[in-house]
């Protein structure tokens, strides 16, 4: 069997390709925010007003903007990353494929809509 | 036969004691951490996004973060299980990235991430009891 090692252009016509990029640049992008908000939190109690100027800082449109994104992102990579559990523990591929990249993109609306109403 | 993947890495993780199977069992054991912690931290996921809409819709600010995490035994503890997650599979998921898109790979790479993995859980376990004390 050969590795399926770089990807074939002619499966980047499927959903499951993007779902597959959503899911690396989703990762990618929590990855490297995690040591952001660690830092961030770390100062709540010992120095809240580290935190509430940081918390004054995201309210700028374009920070809230990628913090929405980051949201969204959240909400993508654990909805992508239970549709990977589905399809590799409970072998739901071929006719459920689509069916499951769909509803882990509807989910992922789902939350994003919400969050944006709640803000 | 086609075999699940599940099957392959159960078999591969089970043939313990072959020098020769020591990649490929170390890559199964990878394999296995990074979709254990999946399903912990779908869990921790699920809590924390309901938790951001909460936390939103209440004001955010640290007094009221300090409060919410301080209300109940049960955060600090919620938290130090989810960080200790995502200080597992973030590292694991940029080696595969590591790998398949730049090419790196090897001790250094790996020593680079054990680094990274040690730094995410210290940074994250140190904001816990920061926000708990």
């Amino acid at each position: 069997m050969t590795p399926l090692r770089g990807n074939d252009f002619r499966s980047r016509g499927h959903a499951a390709y993007w779902a597959f990029v959503v899911h690396r640049v989703s990762g990618i992008a929590l990855t490297l925010f995690l040591p952001l908000h660690f830092f961030a939190l770390s100062h709540a109690l010992s120095r809240p007003a580290v935190l509430d100027d940081f918390l004054a800082w995201t309210r700028n449109p374009l920070v809230k903007l990628a913090e929405t994104l980051l949201v969204v992102a959240l909400a993508a990579h654990l909805a992508g990353g239970v549709r990977l559990l589905f399809v590799e523990f409970v072998g739901w591929r071929r006719e459920w494929q689509k069916t499951v990249l769909a509803i882990a993109a509807a989910a992922t609306l789902a939350y994003a809509l919400l969050f944006a109403l709640s803000g | 036969m086609t075999e699940s993947p599940s099957e392959v890495i159960a078999a591969r993780v089970q043939g313990a004691g072959d020098v020769r199977a020591r990649p490929a069992r170390a890559a199964a054991w990878r394999f296995l951490l990074q979709r254990a912690t999946a399903a912990v931290l779908a869990l921790c996921v699920v809590v924390h996004l309901a938790t951001i809409i909460y936390a939103v819709r209440q004001g955010l600010s640290a007094e009221a973060i300090v409060a919410r995490v301080q209300s109940n035994s049960a955060w600090p503890a919620f938290y130090a299980v989810f960080v200790a997650a995502a200080a597992i599979h973030a590292p694991l998921g940029l080696r595969a990235i590591a790998d398949e898109w730049l090419g790196l790979r090897g001790r250094r790479t790996d020593v680079v991430l054990a680094v990274f993995a040690l730094g995410l859980l210290a940074g994250g376990l140190y904001a816990v009891e920061s926000l708990a004390r």
